[in-house]
């Protein structure tokens, strides 16, 4: 387990009417508001993090370094995926994209939906409760999946014999369970030690961070070489990058890879009050400048 | 006619009640082979001195409920030896194909079986109606060398019962083996069998799959969704990819392998990404020179083709029916697992993904001369 302090805030799960409008949640910080959905507050603590994206030395490709890294401030983070149902009622709202074939059911995590789908969700219920939410960051969601966040440092393509690592990868991803691909009821794939639970299940979550391609010095320094936001880090039973439009993921992947099944998410509440001001602003950027 | 001829008579005649099928065997050397389940294929010789056999295969028919997709969509499927497609058979130029054709009484449909590569009586079709416990023995002589379809042919649903699942290849080698255009012998180190079947699976009013209870409770339904001629599936060996991952065939550099490519409905065209057809007998038939470094070949509804190609780079191959919707959407796609060395001369990345620099081209970065 990579987080030793357990301190945990439960919020209680109270299904409330939505609040007023954003702007006056924003002044309430104390009290954290009635949501519909239960959240667990995590307290700050270090982790291992494995950084996200393709990695290089001197043009050749390396592992990924893994960090010690320190989550500095609490986390509220939803213990449960977002279901069908809470997404069809913003779908209802006119505020989501209508998804295709999805039955909204109350007990079950919503499935199919991209990146922008997510966000359009987040927006809504931020809309919706004054409480501003948002997806994780892939550390994040790392921090808080602990023990169920896998660090499957996958074998680095050597220029020389790129097959090597192709075959290695491709027998990783065809040894794994596969469970049932349909969606299941929230709580069957069980919690973490933080209390999250269907972490790693046959719903793999986005997150906001976007691919990088960095080089890695000798020293250890990263250095940023390519960042594309059309693709982000999408998280579960492993880690994999997704173009920001795809819904489906096992049409999104490449010819010869084994996809994730399905496509979810579950979303971050932010508490204190700075958070919520830099989390508005950057919300008010990106409707400016518009997505990724 | 004396007494003793008439009570011969009378012997030879029970005999015949007693057993109608028992008919003469051409005076040939008798061989049984047991069938294995695709993309396998039964040992056998490619080249062979021995002179024509009789060669004796069983198929039992068998109706059941499939799983055809990762999501758990179920199909009543009626197949050949309960896989899709049915196994493949091999003999050689000359031999007598035998086949006895098992309806178990578990089942609750006729079937027959249309060889094409058999000569009169609708491929044999005519003579092969099976009820539910019934069996038959059909004999027909090779005389044309190639791969070529079977399929289940029974009046009035033929089309239903091939996109069923009811299909499958036979081939035919020459006696002395294959050759190229110049006469060269051809061999492979490894033979698969990819059957490619279109599927037509009835939807309810919330787009979900539906499923039955029986195949005749499928049949109105299924036929309406075949009418329109958009199959909800193309899949090879039965499923979406049920030759992918763990079930991914496999090779190594410098084997050559021989992929052989049926479909008894639909047009398909086989490509295999980053490798080639380096001789391919498009239609299927050997008598025909085959053609060379082929990107994509064409096999044609109710045809097998077939392939040979030496792998030359290790790695994860994609075999798809490159229309890639039907690859990528409907199933269509196998994957091979090549072990092998590298060859930096054929491929090499000359520098990775990074920067974009103006005015550079080349490993070099020699400046582009204005």
């Amino acid at each position: 387990m990579l987080i030793a302090s357990g301190l945990k805030i439960a919020v209680a799960a109270l299904v409330a009417g939505p609040l007023a409008v954003g702007g006056v949640a924003l002044l309430t910080p104390i009290a954290p508001p009635p949501l519909p959905h239960a959240v667990v507050t995590l307290a700050p603590g270090a982790f291992a993090y494995r950084l996200a994206g393709d990695f290089s030395t001197a043009g050749r490709p390396v592992a990924a370094p893994r960090r010690q890294l320190r989550q500095d401030r609490p986390l509220a983070i939803m213990t449960r995926q977002v279901t069908a149902a809470e997404y069809a009622s913003c779908v209802e709202a006119g505020a989501c994209p209508r998804i295709p074939q999805a039955v909204p059911t109350a007990d079950r995590p919503v499935v199919g939906v991209s990146f922008r789908d997510a966000l359009a969700y987040a927006d809504w219920i931020t809309r919706q409760t004054g409480v501003v939410h948002r997806l994780p960051t892939d550390a994040e969601w790392v921090f808080a999946a602990a023990e169920k966040a896998s660090d499957e440092a996958l074998p680095v393509v050597d220029a020389a014999d790129p097959a090597k690592a192709w075959l290695a990868r491709y027998e990783t991803e065809s040894a794994r369970e596969r469970p049932p691909i349909a969606p299941q009821p929230v709580g069957t794939f069980g919690a973490n030690a933080n209390g999250l639970v269907d972490l790693a299940g046959n719903v793999w979550e986005w997150t906001a961070t976007c691919f990088e391609r960095a080089e890695l010095a000798p020293s250890g320094a990263v250095r940023p070489v390519t960042t594309n936001c059309g693709v982000r880090v999408v998280q579960g039973e492993h880690r994999t990058y997704m173009t920001d439009f795809i819904r489906d993921p096992r049409t999104g992947g490449c010819a010869a890879g084994v996809p994730p099944a399905n496509l979810g998410f579950r979303l971050v509440v932010e508490t204190a009050l700075a958070d919520r001001l830099r989390a508005a602003l950057e919300r008010t950027a990106r409707r400016l400048l518009g997505p990724g | 006619m004396t007494r003793r001829s008439v009570l011969m008579g009378a012997a030879v005649a029970a005999l015949l009640a007693a057993a109608p099928a028992l008919a003469a065997s051409p005076d040939l050397p008798r061989k049984t082979v047991d069938l294995v389940a695709p993309p396998f294929v039964h040992p056998h010789q490619q080249a062979t001195r021995e002179g024509p056999a009789i060669v004796a295969f069983k198929m039992v028919i068998e109706e059941k409920e499939v799983v055809i997709d990762e999501a758990g969509t179920k199909f009543r499927a009626m197949t050949f030896n309960g896989t899709m497609p049915g196994p493949m058979m091999v003999v050689h130029e000359g031999d007598y194909v035998e086949l006895t054709l098992v309806n178990p009484d578990t089942n609750t449909m006729p079937h027959n079986i249309d060889f094409h590569a058999a000569t009169g009586a609708l491929g044999g079709g005519a003579l092969t109606h099976v009820n539910p416990g019934e069996q038959v023995v059909l004999r027909f002589k090779a005389t044309r060398t190639g791969a070529f379809v079977y399929h289940c042919a029974p009046e009035g649903m033929i089309p239903w019962h091939v996109v069923s699942g009811m299909s499958g290849t036979l081939m035919v080698l020459p006696r002395n083996g294959l050759k190229d255009r110049d006469g060269k012998p051809l061999r492979y180190d490894r033979i698969y069998y990819v059957g490619e079947n279109d599927l037509y699976v009835p939807r309810d009013e919330t787009g979900k799959y539906k499923t039955y209870e029986s195949l005749a409770e499928s049949y109105s339904d299924t036929t309406e969704v075949m009418r329109k001629l958009i199959p909800t599936h193309v899949v090879f060996n039965g499923k979406v990819g049920a030759l992918t991952g763990a079930n991914a065939m496999t090779a190594k550099v410098g084997e050559t392998v021989m992929i052989v490519h049926s479909q008894a409905n639909r047009d398909t065209r086989p490509h295999l990404i980053g490798g080639h057809g380096d001789y391919v007998w498009e239609t299927g038939k050997f008598a025909n020179p085959p053609e060379k470094n082929l990107e994509t070949w064409f096999v044609r509804g109710g045809s097998a083709g077939a392939a040979l190609y030496t792998f030359l780079q290790p790695g994860i191959y994609a075999y798809v029916n490159h229309n890639l919707i039907e690859a990528v959407e409907l199933g269509a796609t196998a994957h091979f697992k090549v072990e092998g060395t590298w060859n930096d001369d054929l491929m090499t990345q000359v520098s990775p993904p990074g920067p974009i620099t103006p005015g550079k081209v080349g490993a070099a970065g020699t400046s582009v001369v204005k």
